[in-house]
């Protein structure tokens, strides 16, 4: 452990490959809106360092030059109105360069309609449920094997053996590439919140609502996330996991779904 | 007759306080209820810290080695509820207690035994809570935020925890009635509202604050109560009710009480820039009126902490944007405080460094407020340890910092003795190193992925999750060298405080001797310090 910490320390100081595998930031993700998303943090996260630079420099000048120990007499005034305004216009201002682009992706995010086609996730203490709409297609998604017994208290399984620790499913969410997915999002008991950074979404489920909410990867791939609303003793244990594959692959996935379905259904 | 006896009773007061338990069971003195209220808000600082620990000590690696997920959850609860309502609020009220007599010349607050009694609920309310810790099926382990329908899988607990939340409510709402009567009624008679001191202003825009919404928690706590006993389905979707309900009455109070926690460190942090830059506070009026403004808006943003729920875009819309727009007046009061400074002679003192710590970190939280206001970016934060980078940002070296700035300004009022200048330096550093290293990695873990509330973690998240920890358990020894200051000082041991105390304070409280006497002001002050200026 106390290894552990020293690299760490080390890495902090030279902040180059040691840290690559670090995620600091937000990712891009595989989505346009995802994508605008990170844009949007971007721009005001470097307003936020401008301000920063500004108000802080100002701060630390006089914290530098302004001290008694300076021999310096206080000054004595003690309001100006053009100050004040000044400050009160110029933020007001910079907050509407950023309202302006927030209020464009939102509407976007907001705009469900027209769907290629229609996942309903339904959330249980403590998994997920998914059921494609008009395919005759559901199943449960629970937290994987490995890492289930692994995050036993006392396992005795060191979690950096498990590949995904946390973040794997049995079942995963299968969508196409390129085609809008629309999610509906409602709960069986408690809230919970469905949530793949990946693709910039996150809905709450509220039993008794049905929430919507879309997304159109353009990218293939295995996305990652987990329940963001605490839902109970194992709220950190039930991960969305969702695959996005090639339409065609797909189809053939969904394909071997129904037929397991049909065979289920005639063997009971 | 009548007045004979008034009297002879009020002779009989000035003999100084009972002694022995009595003194502090039936006091009805501002100075003796404002120190019961600090000291209980310190012990509960300690409580809560330690369930703090509980919790970093189970994320310090991936895993669960120490407590099971239902208990952790116990401890997140917990965490919040005590430091909310058992750490901050009554740490202020104390404050309030003391100074704000002591600061418009008034002998004493309007309602002294609705004072005593405002403050002996406390401990009820936190014994009751902490009670529930015991009991079958643990504390209440649903978020401090009690959201339906989980809150209602609580065991044993619930009523207790419904009950405990009531009181807290009465205590605080009795508290605010009294600082309103006492503010508006008996200032000194040259002291016109706008000549009142920023801490006594902020202080009165709090109390209205808290009596618009504490009643607002109480509905929806009883409303819960019912929901659970009574058949009613206020909150369960089965029976027809909203959950989301709920969320909307508890943040119509959550929002403003984020403010309940955050203006009186506004008010202290004025108060002590000016002392120690030796020059006045730039823009009192307007700092004023940003406080009320602030105070208007945080009622018309509580939906941006439910920006997920599935509001109609309209709606989004209008809650962000009122949002970004209480960047307006937090903006102008940093502004103002950055004035302050500029062009005076400052010393650093522990008071001024606690003051600017606030200053520069309570804005690194503002900032990340700014950021979450941005609806498409709240998304992506929402419910993740970027948020709770946030709000610690906000409470620990906001307000928290603006409590400890504010006993370190007046400790030698009340105790006649200075504390130990190093020792409080030290502590300062020590707290202000440590608190970054907590809270700074947690907006990356946010940003990666990490949910809020969970009890273990992907690997991915370990290094920061271990860092923070390593700065919780720093952060937390270092406030025992603050106990032992305060202890020193409630000793006596230390070098004897003049009636100024510092080197040009202003305000009516450096009028009166160190230590403050048992009853200051029993005659209203003649002539009054200028408040806006030192001339």
């Amino acid at each position: 452990m106390l290894k552990k910490l020293c690299v760490l320390v080390v890495g902090a100081l030279f902040a180059g490959s040691a840290v690559a595998d670090w995620a600091l930031n937000m990712p891009e993700g595989v989505t346009d809106l995802s994508a605008e998303t990170y844009r949007l943090h971007m721009m005001v996260f470097w307003w936020c360092v401008a301000i920063a630079i500004v108000t802080f420099g100002a701060m630390i000048y006089s914290l530098l030059k302004h001290r008694k120990s300076l021999g310096v007499e206080p000054a004595r005034f003690s309001h100006s109105m053009k100050a004040e305004v000044t400050w009160t216009v110029i933020p007001i201002v910079i907050l509407l360069v950023m309202a302006v682009p927030a209020a464009e992706t939102l509407i976007k995010l907001e705009d469900t309609r027209d769907p290629d086609l229609t996942v309903i996730a339904t959330g249980y203490q403590w998994k997920w449920h998914y059921k494609y709409q008009d395919e005759d297609v559901e199943f449960f998604s629970n937290l994987e094997r490995a890492s289930a017994d692994a995050r036993r208290v006392g396992s005795g399984v060191d979690p950096f053996t498990v590949d995904n620790y946390l973040l794997e499913v049995d079942n995963r969410l299968v969508v196409p590439k390129g085609k809008k997915v629309r999610m509906l999002i409602t709960s069986n008991d408690v809230l919970h919140a469905w949530w793949v950074p990946e693709l910039a979404i996150k809905k709450d489920a509220i039993p008794g609502y049905i929430n919507e909410t879309w997304f159109r990867a353009n990218e293939t791939g295995v996305f990652r996330g987990q329940c963001a609303e605490l839902c109970g003793m194992d709220h950190g244990f039930m991960p969305v996991v969702v695959e996005v594959v090639e339409p065609e692959e797909y189809q053939a996935w969904l394909n071997v779904r129904k037929d397991d379905g049909t065979r289920m259904a005639a063997s009971d | 007759m009548v007045s004979a006896v008034a009297d002879v009773h009020d002779k009989h007061d000035d003999h100084g306080p009972a002694s022995g338990i009595k003194r502090w069971l039936y006091t009805t003195n501002h100075k003796d209820i404002g120190s019961m209220y600090l000291i209980f808000s310190l012990i509960m600082f300690l409580v809560g810290g330690a369930m703090a620990l509980v919790i970093r000590s189970e994320l310090f690696q991936p895993g669960l080695q120490f407590v099971q997920p239902e208990f952790f959850n116990q401890m997140t609860t917990m965490h919040a509820l005590i430091m909310v309502f058992g750490a901050v609020m009554p740490a202020f009220v104390g404050l309030a207690n003391w100074m704000i007599p002591m600061m418009i010349g008034a002998p004493d607050m309007a309602l002294p035994r609705m004072n005593n009694w405002s403050f002996w609920i406390l401990p009820v309310a936190f014994g009751i809570l902490l009670s529930t810790l015991f009991m079958p099926g643990g504390a209440p382990a649903s978020g401090w935020t009690m959201y339906p329908p989980l809150v209602l899988q609580t065991g044993d607990a619930f009523p207790f925890l419904i009950f405990s939340v009531h009181l807290m409510g009465i205590s605080s709402i009795m508290g605010a009635i009294n600082v309103i009567v006492t503010i508006i009624n008996m200032r000194a008679p040259d002291m016109t509202l706008l000549k009142m001191p920023m801490f006594v202003w902020m202080w009165l825009i709090t109390a209205y604050l808290l009596i618009a919404v504490m009643p607002v928690l109480a509905g929806a706590v009883t409303m819960l109560l019912t929901d659970q006993f009574f058949g009613t389905s206020f909150f369960l979707a089965a029976g027809g009710g909203d959950p989301v309900l709920f969320q909307h009455i508890f943040w119509f109070f959550g929002h403003p009480e984020v403010y309940i926690m955050i203006l009186p460190a506004f008010g202290v942090v004025s108060e002590i820039i000016p002392t120690f830059a030796r020059k006045p506070l730039f823009g009192h009026d307007s700092m004023v009126y940003a406080g009320s403004s602030i105070a208007f808006l945080s009622f018309i943003v509580w939906a941006h902490h439910m920006f997920t729920v599935g509001m109609p875009l309209t709606g989004q819309l209008f809650f962000m944007f009122a949002t970004m727009l209480i960047a307006v007046p937090t903006g102008v009061k940093v502004f103002n405080w950055t004035a302050t400074m500029w062009r005076g002679a400052m010393t650093f003192e522990t008071p001024m460094l606690f003051a600017l710590g606030f200053l520069f970190l309570f804005t690194i939280g503002g900032f990340s407020g700014l950021m979450l206001s941005i609806v498409p970016a709240d998304i992506q934060y929402h419910d993740s340890y970027f948020v709770v980078a946030h709000f610690h940002y906000v409470l620990v070296p906001g307000a928290i910092y603006g409590i400890m700035a504010g006993v370190y300004y007046w400790l030698p009022k009340w105790t006649g003795v200075m504390y130990n200048e190093k020792l409080g330096q030290i502590h300062f550093w020590m707290s202000t190193i440590f608190v970054n290293v907590t809270f700074f990695p947690m907006h990356f873990l946010g940003l990666a992925g990490m949910p809020r509330r969970i009890p273990d973690y992907s690997t991915q998240f370990a290094d920061f999750n271990m860092i923070a920890s390593v700065g919780a358990f720093g952060f937390g020894l270092s406030q025992l060298l603050f106990v032992a200051i305060v202890i020193q000082c409630m000793r006596k041991v230390g070098e004897k405080a003049t009636d100024k105390v510092w080197e040009r304070p202003r305000g009516l409280e450096w009028t009166v001797p160190s230590p403050a006497p048992y009853h200051t002001f029993d005659e209203p002050p003649t002539s009054l310090p200028t408040y806006k200026g030192f001339e």
